[in-house]
């Protein structure tokens, strides 16, 4: 079974970003750029499929311009056997990333899409529920177990009230939550490796789809900023001050 | 123009991030329905039609739509909703499950998390964890809307009295099942619409130290919630999680006991009014958004503080 995993390129989760003074977008002048945290967590789980034996070929897609190679060569040197990159000028949408990679699977043919619940520099939590809706897949998301059973998949997800179970037919799409396990760290023999590995770039016309724009940003601003509070130095002194001063406690 | 807001419900009562919902919707200026989708969903149906301010409840009660899988309510909601401008719905877990399906099966975008309605296409959305709000302007003809609950004050939840009516077709995709479920019950106050929220983080050392947090929620009335670290190391339930990809809290009092104040768990609660924050380190970031700040061993100063509220 083929399993695709989708890896996006975002800023570094270390790093505070900042709104330009001008307000026309944020700050990424030399920030440090990673895979998203999220998508690391789904290379790992298709890497573990791949290594228990119920995977055959684990293939990492990206999004965007040449830059995001470097995140699929990380999916490669993380195990992943081969990359596509769909070549777009920067970022693009949800709806439209979900419209790229359907056209991926069409070519691909995966048994089970593996997506992060959400990029933490947009924080959308959209594409892999797209994805499954426009390749009329199931989806586990926010899945803290992933169980391949068969031709189904049952996927323990991470849900307001605590766990909920759901079994998909395959193929299916999950989007990882942070509990579903712990990325390996790429070694050096791997790396290299990764180099060498093949990867294909596809355009959006090579895949049939039309980049459009349907959200246009239109301007930034830093949130409401906190007043400085004070350091109490007694449980007594903070007592009072929740008591009289704040008001929040009788 | 009109707005169709998804109930979130557990079939047989109406959750409160609906009624914030509903206030996000009236701030788009619309006439406003709401759809309740369940399985013997006619407790929450009813309470849906008590909020004021309603022109009519649709219901859509099959045991195919019973735990809301997402693979048919967003057949449903696609059906019913391709007669409403305006689609919106909290932004819950389970919201998000199946709101993005919609807005692909419609082919516009969703426009997650908002915070701010500024007209009826434009509208304000934190990103990067919240170190940035974002105003967006969207060009779709129908607008797909998931919203933060906390940044919207809840609508009264009685006084209304509208019409109740079934709908849409019964969509079962037949692609996914429910298996089960573990859900954690708790005569606390729920997590994301707490008055107060006291939070344990790493430094609690293990689960069985939270007790030390119960104490102090059961004088004040409080939900419990957790760091992501607290989590991960299997201190307390996923469900506790307050960040940037948890729950997002905003009450009246937060105390954060033993949490650092990593930028993701910022993101969950700086929008508290009162932060109170008791950790053993003097530079803790979390120091600089709280108002009142105890550097203290929480050993010590939990028991303390129970035994004086
Ligand atoms: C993709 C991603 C998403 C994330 N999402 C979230 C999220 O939603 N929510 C979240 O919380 N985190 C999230 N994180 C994790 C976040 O970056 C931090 O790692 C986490 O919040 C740290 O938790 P903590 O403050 O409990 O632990 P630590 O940072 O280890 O802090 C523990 C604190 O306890 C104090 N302490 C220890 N012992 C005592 C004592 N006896 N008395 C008093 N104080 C004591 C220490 O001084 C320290 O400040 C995310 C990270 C990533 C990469």
């Amino acid at each position: 079974m083929k399993v695709l995993v989708a890896v996006k390129r975002v800023v570094d989760y270390n790093v505070k970003v900042r709104a330009k003074a001008d307000g026309s977008d944020v700050d990424l002048n030399n920030v440090k750029m990673a895979i998203n945290p999220f998508c690391e967590i789904g290379v790992e789980e298709a890497v573990r499929l791949k290594e228990a034996g119920t995977a055959s070929e684990v293939i990492a897609v990206s999004v965007g311009d040449k830059s995001c190679q470097e995140q699929i060569r990380t999916a490669l040197a993380l195990g992943a056997d081969r990359g596509i990159q769909v070549e777009t000028d920067g970022n693009v949408e949800p709806l439209v990333v979900a419209k790229l990679l359907k056209g991926v699977v069409d070519k691909e043919e995966p048994a089970l899409v593996i997506l992060g619940k959400q990029s933490i520099d947009g924080d959308n939590n959209q594409t892999g529920q797209m994805l499954a809706a426009l390749a009329g897949m199931g989806q586990g998301t926010f899945a803290s177990e992933v169980a391949i059973d068969g031709d189904k998949v049952k996927v323990t997800r991470e849900v307001d009230g605590g766990l909920q179970t759901v079994s998909l037919n395959l193929p299916a799409v999950v989007t990882t939550d942070l509990r579903l396990n712990e990325p390996r760290y790429a070694s050096l023999p791997n790396i290299m490796k990764a180099k060498k590995k093949p990867l294909d770039v596809y355009t959006p016309e090579d895949l049939g789809v039309t980049v459009t724009t349907h959200l246009t940003q239109l301007k930034v601003k830093p949130p409401a900023e906190r007043q400085a509070g004070i350091k109490v130095e007694s449980v007594d002194e903070l007592v009072d001050k929740l008591k009289n001063e704040a008001k929040v406690i009788s | 123009m009109s707005t169709l807001v998804i109930a979130e419900h557990d079939n047989a009562s109406l959750k409160g991030t609906t009624l914030n919902a509903v206030a996000a919707a009236q701030a788009l200026g619309a006439d406003i329905d709401i759809l309740v989708a369940g399985g013997s969903c006619d407790g929450a149906a009813q309470a849906a039609a008590a909020v004021p301010g309603i022109g009519k409840v649709l219901v859509a009660d099959n045991a195919a739509y019973e735990h809301q899988l997402a693979e048919n309510i967003s057949l449903l909601v696609a059906e019913v909703g391709a007669a409403y401008d305006n689609i919106v719905a909290p932004a819950t877990a389970n919201c998000k499950n199946f709101m993005p399906r919609v807005a692909a099966l419609l082919d516009v975008a969703q426009i997650s998390d908002i915070t701010a309605v500024d007209s009826a296409d434009t509208f304000e959305r934190p990103i990067y964890a919240g170190n940035v709000i974002a105003t967006v302007q969207s060009a779709d003809a129908k607008k797909v809307i998931t919203v933060r609950t906390t940044a919207f004050d809840a609508v009264a939840s009685e006084g209304g009295s509208a019409t109740v009516e079934a709908c849409g077709a019964v969509h079962d995709a037949g692609i996914s099942a429910f298996v089960g479920e573990e859900v954690a019950v708790s005569d606390r106050p729920e997590l994301t619409s707490a008055d107060v929220v006291i939070s344990g983080g790493r430094g609690m050392q293990n689960g069985e130290n939270f007790k030390l947090l119960e104490g102090i929620a059961d004088k004040l009335g409080a939900a419990i919630g957790a760091s992501r670290a607290a989590v991960d190391a299997g201190f307390v339930p996923n469900d506790m999680q307050v960040g940037q990809t948890g729950k997002i809290v905003a009450p009246d009092l937060y105390i954060a006991v033993g949490i650092s104040g990593a930028i993701q768990h910022l993101a969950g609660m700086k929008d508290s009014k009162v932060i109170v924050a008791i950790n053993k380190d003097e530079d803790a970031p979390i120091f600089q958004v709280a108002d009142y700040g105890l550097v203290a061993d929480l050993f010590d100063a939990l028991p303390e503080l129970e035994s004086k509220i």
